[in-house]
C-alpha cells in the first residue's frame, strides 16, 4: 500500500506582517502532525515560485499593490478552497488605515515632503510594485470561502481550522478560540 | 452679524418660541439667510432656549435645509424615473455646462447650484425642477436657455415668466368624487344632522378604507380615537405625497381644498377633536397662499373655528405645517415627530397615533384623498359609497398616470378597474410593465395586466408609472433603489445599511462589473431589509429589485461580466495614482491586457 | 396573575407591559440585543434583537409581549439574520480591532464572536470621520459609533446635558456635539457623566486608562456575551 496522499497546501502573505505565518509556525507538537497530511506548495516556508494546483490557499494580509493582486488571483485560480487568515487579509488590517487619506497625499507626504528628507522623489523602480489607491480585504477582490480571524489567529486556532479542513468538516471555531485581536 | 440676530428673533416670534415648531422656524430662518449657517443654529437655540445638538440634529435631516453655504439660485432637477425619461439628465447637463459649473459643486461666485431632489409630484408634466423652492414645470432645451440666461442677469425668481411655474391638473377621468359638485358645508351639514354617532355609523358603513398606501379601514382609526383616553385630540392631514409617481393630492388640494378640509371637520366631528394639522411636503409649498384663502372663507362662513355652525362645543381649526425634503415624513409615525419639531424618525409601534399620537395626544393621521371622500360618504351615505368599488375596497381611487402614455394625468376609478383598462384610457401602447404605488410598489408585467386595482389584489397608493417596451427594468429598479438611499432616515441598521448596499451592488451591475454572485447577495440584502427593517420605507425598498429580478431578470444577467465574481470596482484605475506619481508606463504598472487569467 | 408566552418552544411568564425581551431576561433567557439598555425605554435601531413572533419578524426589544405568542429566536434563520446585520454594522464603520481599547470588552465584537461573524462579508465603506481628543479626559473615536443614541439618551434624560445628537440621515448619519465648534472640549461633559460610560462599542473612551485590563481577564474573553449579560442582571 502507498502512503496516503497528502493534502496540497500554499500560503502567501499579501499586506501584512508575517505574524499569522508565524502563528502557523507556533503549531507546536502539532507540526510534525500537519506535515504528516500536508505537503507545501508555494510558500514562504518553501522555495516554490509559483503556486500549483492546491486543495487549500492561506492567504495572510490584505491587498495593497498590483503584486498582491497578481499572487492573489493565482492562488484563487489554483486553490479548490481559499482562507482568509487574520484580520489583514479579513478586513484590511492596519495596512488599510491609509485608505482615510488620499494614495496621492500618502506617497508625497512620505518621498517628498518628510522633514529631513534627501534625495526626494516618488520611487519609479518598475520593480516596485504600485500601490492600489486604496487597501482591500482579501473578499473583495476574489471570492473567498473561508475566514480565519485573529490578529494574528492563536496557533490554536489555526491548527483547530486546518484539522476541521483536513478532515472534511466545515471548519467552526469554538469560542475561546474566536478572536478579532 | 446682528442680521442673524434679528432674522431668528423674528422668525422665532412668528411661532411664539414654541420649540415644537423648529422645523417651522429653521424654514423661515433660511428664507432669510440662504442658509442655516453655525452662528444661526446657535442662535435659534438660545432664542428657543433648547440644546444647539437638538437644533442642529434637526437641520441636519431635512434635505431642503441647508448648513452649507449654497448659490443664490437653488435649482434641483426632480429625479424620478419619469423624469428621467422625459430627458432630465440631459438637460441638467446641459444646464451645468451653460452655467460653467459642476452638479452638486456650488458656482466659484456663489450665484448658483444644480443638483437633484426626489420625485417632485409632477410626473404628468415634467420634466420638473425647483429654483429655491418653486416649481417649474415642463423643462425643455428652451426652457434651459431661458433659465440659464435669467440666472446670468440675477433677474429675482418672482420676476422669471409666470408660465414656468404654470402647474395644470390634468385631469383626464371623472367619477364620484371628482365628478359631481360640491357645495362647501354640505356633507359637514349631513353628518351634523345624524350626530356624532350615527355619522361614526355611517363611516362603518361605507368601509371605507386609507388611501395613503396602508388600506386601513378609517372608521375603525376614528373610533380608536374617539375612544382613547385623553383631551385635546387632533386630526393630522397628510399631505406628503412624497411616494415617486403620486400626484393625485397635489391635484385634489389645488382644486378640491374644501373637500380635504370638509373632510378634517367631519373627522373632527366625529372624534371629538379640536385641533386640525395639515402637513404640506415643502415641493407643494406654492400652493400654501390658495389653501389659506380656503381656510379664511371656512373661518368665515362658520365651517371652521369656534361653535362651528353655530352648535356649541363644535370647535375646530387647522394650522399648516411644511416639510422640507424627506419621503419618510410621510410615515404616520415620522410625521409626528416631524410635526413636533424633530428629526423624521418612525416611532415605536404600538403605541399607535390613535393612542398617542402627536404631543402624546391621541391623533388620526389620514391622507387627503381619504379625507375628501368622507365628504361623499356623507352626502350619499356610508350604503350607497359602499355599493360602489369591490366588496373589500369600496369607493373609488384616484390614481396619478405618468409615464409612456399619450395622457397622462389624474384618472378617478371605482376600484377594482383592470390595469388593462387604464392603460387602455391613458393611451399607452407597447407597455412592457407598470409600477402601481410609486417605488415601494409593485410592477407588473403583461401577464398581470388583468389584474385590478384594489387593495385585496394590486394595492396603490395613487402611482401608476408607464413603461414601453424602450425602457429598461434594470433602469428603472436602479433609480428607485437610489431614491430609498437618499431617503433612509438612518434609524435602523438593515435600511440604513440595506439600501446602501443594495445600491452598491446595482452601480456595480450597471457599471458593467456584476456577476452572478453578486444577485445571491442581493437577495439576501433584500431579505434583511424586509424582515428586518423598522418602518414600511425599509420592508418595501427592495421591492422594485425583488420584482425586475423575477419578472425581468434578463436585464440583470445581460449585464453580468462573469458568472463566478468580480470585485466592485476596476482594479487597474486604482493604479493610475501610483501610475502618475511615479510617471510609470511598463508592463507591470498594468494590471489588464497582460494575459492572465481571470479568477 | 402571571401569563405565558412561548420562547423556541419553552413557556416564559410576563406581565402585563414586558416587552418580550425584558420578559425573557427576566426569566433567565437571552435575546441578543445592542440597543437597548435595561434602564431605559427600548430604541429600537439595532434590530439585533429581531424574532419571529407568530411568524411575523418583530423586534424584541420594542414588542410587548401577549399571552400564548409563539416566539422563534435561537434559530439558524433569525441568527443568520443577525450576523448579517453585524456584518452591516462592520462594514459601515472602521472597525480594527486589534488596535481598539474596548476590544475584548465590546459588545458588537463579543455579539460577533458568539453569532460565529468571521467576516463582514460585505465591501467595507471605509468612511472618513476624525476623532475627537479636545476633551482632557475623554476621546471620542467615531469611527466604531453604532448610532444606539445610549449616549444621546444618557446625556439627555440623566445628565441633563444634551451633550449629543445625531444629524444628517440615512448612510450620512453621524454623531454631533453640544457645541458650535463641534469640539467636546467646548461643551460641559464630564467624565463621571452617566453618557461617558454607556457606550457599548470604543467610541467613548477614558483616557490614560486603555488596554489596562490584560487579554484574558476582559468581559467576554472567556464567556460569551449571554452568559456575561443574564450575569450581570441576576
Ligand atoms: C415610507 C412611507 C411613506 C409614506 N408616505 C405617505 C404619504 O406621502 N402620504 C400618505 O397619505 N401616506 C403615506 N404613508 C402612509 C402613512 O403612514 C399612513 O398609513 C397614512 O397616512 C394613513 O392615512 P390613510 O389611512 O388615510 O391612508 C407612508 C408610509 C410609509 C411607510
Ligand atoms: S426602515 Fe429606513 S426609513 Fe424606516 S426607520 Fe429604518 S432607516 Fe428609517
Ligand atoms: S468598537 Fe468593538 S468591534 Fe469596533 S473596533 Fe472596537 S472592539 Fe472592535
Ligand atoms: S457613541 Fe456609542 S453610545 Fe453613542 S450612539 Fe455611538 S455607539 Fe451608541
Ligand atoms: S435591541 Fe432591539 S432593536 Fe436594538
Amino acid at each position: 500500500m502507498s502512503a496516503p496522499e497528502k493534502t496540497r497546501v500554499a500560503t502567501a502573505s499579501l499586506a501584512g506582517c508575517f505574524g499569522c505565518h508565524m502563528s502557523l509556525l507556533d503549531i507546536d507538537e502539532h507540526l510534525f502532525e500537519l506535515v504528516e497530511k500536508v505537503e507545501f506548495d508555494r510558500s514562504p516556508l518553501t522555495d516554490i515560485k509559483h503556486c500549483g494546483a492546491c486543495e487549500i490557499g492561506l492567504i495572510e494580509g490584505g491587498v495593497c499593490n498590483a503584486e498582491n493582486i497578481h499572487v492573489l488571483r493565482e492562488f484563487r485560480q489554483h486553490c479548490k478552497i481559499l482562507v482568509a487568515v487574520g484580520a489583514c487579509a479579513i478586513n484590511g488590517g492596519l495596512p488599510a488605515q491609509r485608505n482615510y487619506f488620499k494614495l496621492d497625499d500618502c506617497l508625497r507626504q512620505v518621498y517628498q515632503y518628510r522633514i529631513g528628507m534627501t534625495d526626494a522623489g516618488i520611487p519609479d523602480d518598475p520593480e516596485l510594485p504600485l500601490l492600489l489607491e486604496r487597501v482591500h480585504p482579501i473578499h473583495e477582490i476574489v471570492r473567498v470561502d473561508y475566514f480565519l480571524p485573529g490578529c494574528p489567529p492563536s496557533g490554536e486556532a489555526i491548527w483547530s481550522f486546518l484539522s476541521d479542513l483536513l478532515a472534511g468538516r466545515t471548519p467552526r471555531l469554538p469560542y475561546s478560540l474566536m478572536h478579532f485581536d | 452679524m446682528p442680521d442673524i440676530e434679528r432674522v431668528v428673533h423674528a422668525a422665532a416670534a412668528r411661532y411664539e418660541h414654541d420649540a415644537t415648531q423648529l422645523l417651522q422656524i429653521l424654514i423661515a430662518v433660511q428664507d432669510e439667510l440662504g442658509y442655516l449657517s453655525p452662528p444661526a443654529l446657535t442662535a435659534i437655540a438660545t432664542t428657543l432656549n433648547i440644546p444647539r445638538s437638538r437644533v442642529q440634529g434637526v437641520a441636519g435631516f431635512y434635505s431642503f435645509l441647508y448648513t452649507e453655504p449654497v448659490g443664490r439660485y437653488r435649482i434641483l432637477f426632480a429625479d424620478n424615473i419619469t423624469d428621467r425619461m422625459l430627458g432630465a439628465p440631459l438637460l441638467l447637463d446641459e444646464l451645468c455646462r451653460k452655467l460653467w459649473l459642476e452638479r452638486g459643486k456650488l458656482s466659484e461666485d456663489g450665484l448658483v447650484s444644480i443638483d437633484t431632489t426626489s420625485c417632485t409630484g409632477l410626473c404628468d408634466q415634467g420634466p420638473a425642477l425647483l429654483v429655491n423652492g418653486r416649481v417649474v414645470t415642463r423643462v425643455d432645451h428652451r426652457r434651459i436657455n431661458r433659465i440659464a440666461e435669467l440666472v446670468r442677469r440675477q433677474v429675482p425668481v418672482e420676476d422669471w415668466p409666470a408660465e414656468f411655474f404654470h402647474i395644470d391638473d390634468n385631469i383626464c377621468r371623472r367619477d364620484a368624487l371628482l365628478g359631481t359638485p360640491f357645495k362647501p358645508g354640505s356633507a359637514l351639514i349631513a353628518a351634523m344632522r345624524l350626530g356624532r354617532n350615527d355619522w361614526l355609523q355611517e363611516m362603518h358603513k361605507s368601509k371605507l378604507r386609507g388611501r395613503g398606501g396602508a388600506g386601513f379601514t378609517t372608521a375603525v382609526k376614528w373610533t380608536g380615537c374617539r375612544d382613547a383616553p385623553g383631551q385635546q385630540k387632533v386630526i393630522v392631514c397628510n399631505a406628503y405625497e412624497g411616494e415617486p409617481g403620486t400626484f393625485k393630492d397635489r391635484v385634489l388640494l389645488n382644486s378640491f381644498a374644501d373637500h380635504v378640509f370638509e373632510g378634517m371637520t367631519l373627522a373632527s366631528w366625529a372624534t371629538g377633536a379640536q385641533l386640525g394639522l395639515v402637513y404640506l411636503r415643502g415641493e407643494y409649498r406654492y400652493l400654501w397662499p390658495a389653501l389659506h384663502e380656503v381656510l379664511e372663507r371656512r373661518r368665515a362662513a362658520g365651517l371652521l373655528g369656534k361653535a362651528i355652525l353655530g352648535t356649541p362645543g363644535f370647535d375646530f381649526d387647522i394650522q399648516f405645517h411644511l416639510g422640507a425634503g424627506s419621503y419618510v415624513c410621510g410615515e404616520e409615525t415620522a410625521l409626528l415627530e416631524s410635526l413636533e419639531g424633530k428629526r423624521g424618525t418612525p416611532r415605536i409601534r404600538p403605541p399607535f397615533p390613535v393612542v398617542r399620537g402627536y404631543l402624546g395626544r391621541p391623533t388620526v393621521v389620514n391622507n387627503v384623498e381619504t379625507l375628501a371622500k368622507t365628504c361623499l360618504i356623507a352626502l350619499q351615505g356610508g350604503s350607497a359609497f359602499a355599493a360602489t368599488g369591490t366588496r373589500q375596497s369600496t369607493g373609488t381611487k384616484l390614481l396619478s398616470v405618468s409615464g409612456d402614455c399619450a395622457a397622462p394625468g389624474i384618472y378617478e376609478y371605482p376600484f377594482g378597474v383592470s390595469i388593462a383598462k387604464v392603460l387602455d384610457d391613458c393611451g399607452a401602447s407597447d407597455t412592457q410593465a407598470v409600477q402601481v404605488g410609486g417605488a415601494s410598489g409593485m410592477m407588473m408585467a403583461t401577464y398581470e395586466f388583468h389584474r385590478s386595482i384594489a387593495c385585496e389584489d394590486v394595492p396603490s397608493a395613487g402611482a401608476f408609472m408607464v413603461f414601453d417596451s424602450s425602457r429598461d427594468p434594470f433602469e428603472i429598479a436602479h433609480n428607485f433603489v437610489d431614491f430609498f438611499v437618499h431617503e433612509s432616515c438612518g434609524f435602523c441598521t438593515p435600511c440604513r445599511l440595506g439600501t446602501t448596499l443594495l445600491k452598491g451592488y446595482m452601480d456595480k451591475i450597471a457599471r458593467g462589473y456584476g456577476a452572478k454572485v453578486d444577485l445571491a447577495d442581493i437577495d439576501w440584502v433584500n431579505r434583511l431589509l424586509k424582515n428586518a427593517s423598522h418602518c414600511g420605507l425599509g420592508t418595501t425598498a427592495p421591492n422594485p429589485v425583488v420584482d425586475t429580478l423575477v419578472k425581468f431578470r434578463p436585464a440583470y444577467e445581460r449585464r453580468m461580466q462573469s458568472l463566478d465574481f468580480e470585485p466592485a470596482f476596476d482594479l487597474d484605475a486604482e493604479l493610475e495614482t501610483a501610475r502618475r506619481l511615479t510617471g510609470r508606463a511598463d508592463p507591470a504598472a498594468y494590471l489588464n491586457g497582460n494575459n492572465e487569467a481571470r479568477p | 396573575m402571571n401569563r405565558e408566552f412561548m420562547l423556541d418552544g419553552l413557556p416564559v411568564a410576563f406581565t402585563e407591559g414586558q416587552t418580550i425581551l425584558q420578559a425573557a431576561r427576566a426569566a433567565g433567557r437571552y435575546i441578543p440585543s445592542l440597543c437597548w439598555h435595561p434602564d431605559f425605554p427600548p430604541h429600537g435601531s439595532c434590530k439585533l434583537c429581531i424574532v419571529k413572533a407568530n411568524g411575523r419578524h418583530v423586534s424584541a426589544c420594542a414588542l410587548p409581549a401577549r399571552e400564548g405568542m409563539e416566539v422563534e429566536s435561537d434559530t439558524p434563520e433569525i441568527n443568520g439574520e443577525r450576523r448579517a446585520l453585524l456584518q452591516m454594522l462592520f462594514v459601515e464603520g472602521n472597525h480594527f480591532c486589534p488596535s481598539c481599547e474596548k476590544s475584548g470588552n465590546c459588545q458588537l465584537q463579543a455579539q460577533a464572536y458568539e453569532l460565529e461573524m468571521t467576516s463582514a462579508r460585505f465591501d467595507y465603506l471605509f468612511p472618513v470621520r476624525p476623532v475627537d481628543a479636545s476633551h482632557p479626559d475623554i476621546l471620542l473615536d467615531f469611527n466604531r459609533c453604532i448610532f444606539c443614541e445610549l449616549c444621546v439618551r444618557a446625556s439627555r434624560d440623566v445628565d441633563g446635558k444634551h451633550i449629543f445628537a445625531l444629524t444628517e440621515r440615512g448612510i450620512h448619519k453621524h454623531l454631533v456635539v453640544n457645541a458650535e465648534s463641534g469640539r467636546l472640549s467646548d461643551t460641559d461633559f464630564a467624565a463621571d457623566d452617566l453618557a461617558a460610560h454607556i457606550c457599548p462599542v470604543g467610541v467613548i473612551l477614558h483616557k490614560r486608562v486603555g488596554f489596562q485590563r490584560p487579554i484574558g481577564q476582559r468581559d467576554y474573553d472567556h464567556e460569551p456575551i449571554s452568559q456575561v449579560a443574564m450575569e450581570e442582571s441576576s
